[in-house]
């Protein structure tokens, strides 16, 4: 039998397998950030160890930053002594950073692929869930806990147990108006927020292949919401042309001959996976979550579903209690109060662009607070360059400066209590977005038609002109 | 982080008959700015066991039963989301030291291992009986890999009843938790096999 693409990348990173436990699997790259670090420096420092590679060790502050006045000192007391911990622990571990403001700084899952860092058949892990990104380049890319982040600085390798595998593929061409972030949320309402415990998914098919090196990633970035340790899609020749000439990439003769070896990353015809789904592009329509949990959405003209249609329990009621919401309802035409463009999910260059395409020509609904953070610098920059900024501030948006923000309000960009916010990022839980926020998941386009008209809106309506 | 070596639990449950907890409800994102571990349990739980103006929420479950209680048991895919280890930390500190459902999230899994809080993982079936049966003591017993109701004369069992359910976990992380030991110190012994795979192996990056 042959093997999937996971198997191949799997293989070649097992340092010991340890009878009836698990392996020990070197670990090709290690991001890091503000949050989930300090312990794990810290006990470094008890053990008085160092960290075993520093050079493939890279770390940023995004979940904490403030997304106005990056140039001045943090005011929050706590955020403030996270990254300045950060920047103490890297300087003393020779550990490369990108503090607030450097012109590679971004959220992790953003400036990993962006400078090159990330590339194919990787073993990648970072102290954070959405590491899954990552994944879009062919890698085996996961969270881990800040115990691992520990271990992976004294020792360059984790102890994992090999997880089952799932294939999705996704075919056929995928209509007009439909992003990324919908075919995510259509197959994780299809499928169930724990379809993928245990699993390490592998997306492919026409469809996937479609997507350019960004949607594949908003892709990747979900598959943790189906309860999956991480997802990955089979490199192409879209993946190498992405990483070419980035700062961290290797230079032209190198990418060549390293991208040879890369021919080998896909899963053979006859590989086996544990479990297999297929989908129809054809049927994904723009989508939009109505609950507390990325499962919980539905076509964006559909009705919320009946308790007794989907087997829903107290959970579902206490959900859609929490949002305000009914059984049954419509949600276009539904008055929101926020817009959130960002996130590691969305955040990327592609995002905006289809944002400002939207709201180009047209204005701000009066009573909308929208919330525009580029994931990076980088994107940052590359908005101003393409003018996208102009559009934006035309159609009366500003852009911010770039971090988690209002993805996990863990800053100051927090969602009031009771207001509905139309948010591009990943979860829709209960206080994600600060305690009694509202939160509804959709893709860049139905949050831009939402936020010129100020109530949900079907995006097909505006992009039919 | 050292924790206490597990042998057996006898407790009551905590008992949250919810689906999908996540790790941002077990402890919120505002309460990860801490940059140790100590008395994080304090948090857990905050938004359910205080109301909005700070005030305690005697509908918590969490005020109803009294803190102490060591083991918690939750409905389907517990600990989705985030992987924070906090949530994790925040548990253990506040005192549980075991964790039941029938089914967990990944990370939530490994992190509560790591950190010497057990995830038992039981049938659907066993499970509801621990719902509905919520003042019966519960014991887990890592060695024999058993959880089952400790006898109690005044609950009245119904004839269909399970006493008690085996879970699984693999030899060496029962082995970890049974004597306290943790991932680390297994990894630093390695270092050598760990020069060898630097030094001889191509990978795909080089
Ligand atoms: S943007 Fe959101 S999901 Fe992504 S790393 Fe930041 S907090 Fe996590």
């Amino acid at each position: 039998m042959g093997n999937t693409l996971f198997d191949k990348i799997w293989e070649s990173h097992i340092v010991e397998e340890i009878p009836s436990g698990p392996s020990v699997i070197y670990i090709d790259r290690h991001y890091i950030h503000e949050v989930t670090s300090p312990q794990a420096f810290a006990g470094l420092g008890k053990r008085g160890i160092e960290v075993r590679r520093p050079d493939l060790t890279f770390a940023t502050c995004d979940h904490n930053v403030p997304t106005e006045n990056q140039h001045l000192p943090i005011q929050d007391p706590s955020s403030a002594t996270q990254v300045d911990k950060l920047l103490k622990n890297t300087r003393r571990y020779n550990i490369t950073c990108f503090p607030p403001g450097d012109p590679s700084n971004g959220v992790v899952h953003i400036i990993g692929p962006e400078l090159g860092l990330t590339l194919c058949g990787m073993t990648i892990v970072c102290g954070d869930s959405h590491t899954s990104t990552h994944g879009a380049f062919g890698n085996i890319a996961f969270g881990i806990g800040t115990t691992e982040v520990e271990m992976v600085f004294a020792t360059q390798t984790l102890m994992q147990y090999k997880p089952k595998q799932m294939k999705i593929e996704v075919s056929g061409k995928i209509p007009k108006g439909v992003c990324a972030k919908d075919i995510i949320l259509h197959i994780i309402s299809e499928l169930g927020t724990s379809c993928g415990a245990g699993y390490f998914i592998e997306f492919t098919g026409s469809a996937i292949g479609s997507l350019s090196m960004e949607e594949r990633m908003t892709i990747c970035n979900m598959s943790i919401e189906m309860g999956a340790r991480g997802g990955l899609i089979a490199p192409d020749d879209k993946t190498i042309n992405y990483l070419k000439g980035r700062k961290y990439s290797p230079e032209k003769e190198e990418l060549e001959k390293i991208s040879k070896k890369w021919g080998i990353l896909f899963s053979d015809k006859d590989a086996y996976f544990d479990a297999d789904y297929s989908f129809d592009a054809q049927m994904i329509y723009p989508m939009i979550t109505y609950g507390t949990n990325p499962g919980m959405a539905i076509k964006i003209r559909d009705k919320i579903p009946y308790a007794k249609e989907i087997g829903g329990s107290d959970s579902f009621f206490k959900s859609l209690d929490y949002m305000g919401f009914k059984e049954g309802e419509r949600l276009l035409g539904k008055k929101i109060d926020y817009v959130f463009i960002g996130s590691c999910t969305n955040g990327r260059t592609e995002d905006f662009r289809l944002f400002a395409s939207i709201v180009k020509g047209r204005k701000k609904a009066a009573d909308v607070t929208a919330w525009l953070v580029p994931g990076s610098k980088s994107v940052q920059r590359e908005l101003v360059e393409e003018a996208i900024g102009d559009i934006l501030r035309e159609a009366g948006f500003e852009l911010r400066e770039p971090g988690c923000s209002a993805c996990l309000a863990m800053n100051d960009d927090k969602i009031p209590p009771g207001k509905y916010c139309l948010s591009v990022s990943n979860r829709n839980f209960e206080g994600r977005q600060g305690p009694g926020a509202r939160t509804l998941l959709c893709g860049p386009a139905v949050a831009a038609a939402s936020a010129v008209t100020g109530v949900i809106t079907d995006p097909s309506e505006f992009l039919k002109e | 982080m050292s924790f206490e070596k597990f042998k057996t639990l006898i407790s009551r449950p905590v008992i949250i008959p919810m689906e999908n907890i996540d790790t941002d409800q077990i402890i919120p994102a505002r309460f990860l700015k801490s940059t140790t571990r100590e008395g994080i349990g304090e948090n857990l739980f905050y938004d359910w066991r205080y109301n909005k103006d700070g005030s305690l929420n005697f509908e918590s479950v969490f005020n109803k039963s009294s803190r102490g209680l060591k083991i918690l048991a939750a409905g389907e895919n517990s600990g989705c989301g985030s992987s924070r280890e906090h949530a994790a930390w925040a548990l253990y500190d506040y005192g549980f030291r075991a964790v039941i459902s029938s089914s967990f999230a990944d990370i939530f899994r490994g992190n509560a291992l790591n950190n010497g809080l057990l995830p038992v993982k039981v049938s659907k079936d066993f499970m509801k009986q621990i719902f509905d049966f919520p003042y019966m003591q519960l014991k887990i017993d890592l060695e024999d890999r058993r959880v089952s109701f400790v006898d109690s004369p005044q609950y009245e069992r119904p004839k269909e009843f399970k006493v008690y359910e085996e879970f699984e976990i693999d030899l060496y992380k029962q082995k970890c938790l049974i004597e306290g030991f943790e991932d680390i110190d297994y990894l630093l012994s390695r270092s050598i096999l760990i020069e060898k795979y630097e030094k001889e192996n191509s990978n795909f990056t080089r």
